[in-house]
């Protein structure tokens, strides 16, 4: 990268810790910019709050429902359904993805009907899974699995069909088959692509939720939103924006602390 | 442990890579298979390992057949294989008992990688790798080390410091070893018995009388090594000419 010509006489003007410091702020400083001129347009009345809330009142909002003990509640609702749904239709997509990825015959058995019913938009069936199920938990969390089955289910399949043939030749001169070849070669070498699943079935849990909630709930953070939607709380509606922003994001760390400690020999992820 | 094969033939399809193999590798001795590509020196190591099963003939290790993998051998690959999510000294036990971890210790302090147990195999350079995977092959004592071109990836000085650690510890050890090679040096510095296979068949067999350890500067070396890279080279009348000129003692395979 060419640098300016002076960029060494500059560096040394700001000690090494403040450049550090400096350089972890940037991306912060257009968001908190936004922010401020959100707040100042809301107070000088350009922004009227039926449309949206100044910054202060979402805040106001949160400490108004977090000391009632009403927020918690919702997140918790919410939290639970997430992984609730995740864990089922994960365990359900990784245990059929190893099934037709290790077995041909599975693979001929299974792969072109989940093929076929990846093609239908789960959120599709919300008609339907509320028929079946009504609109209480069950109804939330089988529409959860459902859409975190094929993200998992596919990562797994071609993490396992991708195993290195090379490897496979090695492990069996060296005496391994069965299990101890799967645990020892296979899994270990599918799981970067189950953890791409991983993520992007994340990503698909919380909109599943989203939607999910808003139509048909008595709990969770899209009743919230909904609620505050009838009675004009503006507010509490941008509040419940933020929260399932702030849990998407945090489960997105999450992810990636995992992965940083599934992976750390993969050079990709090895972390400075 | 002592190889014998007999009548030895492999098929792809149409095409015939190996046929009529008869060999014999007493135990302890050091073969170099030789030829240009697609002799078929792969196939038969492959063969002598169990991977790849011959249409027709035999594979006797110790006088008992063969019957899929051959337990007793391990193989070195051109590529070092290691397991990416395994740290070295788990790299070097694959395969072992629990309880037979020393051995693999031991087997990274004959490779002089013993401070490296704990890396992973990614920051390792090609050499260390190949050495790795030398004392993964070596850990379970295997009587027969089969190496396929283990060293063709590495430079020149690495190559020589492999092939001197894969000397000392083959008269360590004391298993017999077949490699696989088209470095003609590389030939010359490790084997007792040089194989030369030409369209499928064994078409040269030369002894290596040089004493060990080898000297690479010696002229004998370079004679040794130019006549049979000639022969590889050479089609069959200009290499039985420079054969004579040579005053070199060859073996015709007696079949």
């Amino acid at each position: 990268m060419p640098r300016h010509p002076d960029a060494e006489d500059r560096m040394p003007v700001l000690p090494v810790w403040l450049q550090g410091f400096g350089r972890r702020l940037a991306p912060w400083l257009m968001p908190a910019l936004i922010v401020v001129a959100w707040q100042l347009l809301s107070e000088h009345g350009y922004l009227p709050a039926r449309i949206l809330p100044a910054p202060s009142a979402v805040i106001k909002a949160g400490i108004r429902l977090g000391r009632s003990g009403e927020l918690f509640e919702h997140i918790r609702a919410s939290t639970q359904r997430a992984a609730m749904g995740f864990l089922i239709g994960g365990a359900i997509g990784m245990g059929l993805g190893v099934l037709s990825g290790v077995s041909s015959l599975a693979e001929n058995l299974l792969d072109s009907t989940v093929q076929m019913i990846r093609n239908i938009p789960h959120l599709a069936l919300l008609p339907l899974v509320i028929l079946w199920f009504g609109i209480d938990e069950s109804a939330k969390i089988v529409l959860v699995s459902l859409g975190v089955f094929f993200p998992i289910y596919i990562n797994t399949f071609h993490g396992i069909r991708n195993t290195d043939p090379n490897l496979m030749e090695m492990a069996r001169v060296y005496g391994l088959r069965g299990f101890g070849l799967f645990r020892n070669v296979v899994f270990p070498g599918a799981l970067p692509s189950i953890m791409v699943g991983v993520r992007y079935a994340l990503g698909i849990t919380w909109l599943t939720l989203i939607v999910a909630e808003t139509i048909a709930t008595t709990s969770g953070i899209g009743y919230l939103a909904m609620n505050a939607r009838e009675f004009m709380q503006t507010d509490i509606v941008v509040l419940a924006i933020l929260l399932y922003a702030l849990l998407g994001k945090f489960c997105d760390s999450a992810t990636r602390m995992l992965e940083r400690r599934l992976l750390k020999w993969h050079p990709a992820y090895r972390s400075a | 442990m002592r190889i014998q094969t007999s009548g030895l033939a492999k098929r792809y399809a149409a095409r015939s890579v190996l046929h009529e193999i008869n060999l014999t590798i007493p135990s302890g001795e050091f073969v170099a298979i030789v030829g240009a590509s697609g002799s078929g020196k792969s196939t038969l190591l492959r063969m002598l390992a169990g991977l790849e099963r011959p249409d027709t003939g035999s594979i006797l290790m110790d006088g008992r057949p063969v019957r899929g993998l051959n337990r007793d051998a391990r193989i070195m690959f051109q590529d070092a294989r290691l397991l990416p999510w395994r740290r070295v000294i788990d790299n070097v036990a694959l395969g072992l008992d629990r309880t037979a971890r020393s051995r693999a210790i031991e087997a990274l302090e004959k490779v002089g990688l013993t401070d490296r147990n704990r890396d992973w195999p990614a920051i390792l350079s090609g050499g260390q790798r190949q050495r790795v995977a030398l004392a993964r092959a070596l850990a379970s004592n295997p009587r027969l080390l089969l190496l396929d071109e283990p060293l063709a990836s590495l430079d020149a000085l690495t190559r020589i410091e492999m092939q001197r650690l894969i000397e000392n510890l083959w008269l360590e050890k004391g298993f017999s070893a077949v490699l696989v090679t088209h470095d003609c040096a590389e030939a010359v510095a490790l084997a007792d018995r040089i194989l030369m296979l030409e369209h499928g068949t064994i078409a040269m067999e030369v002894q290596v009388p040089l004493p060990r350890p080898r000297d690479r500067g010696d002229r004998q070396f370079a004679t040794l090594e130019g006549q049979v890279l000639h022969r590889i080279l050479g089609n069959d009348e200009s290499a039985a000419a420079s054969e004579s000129k040579l005053q070199l003692r060859i073996v015709r395979n007696a079949q």
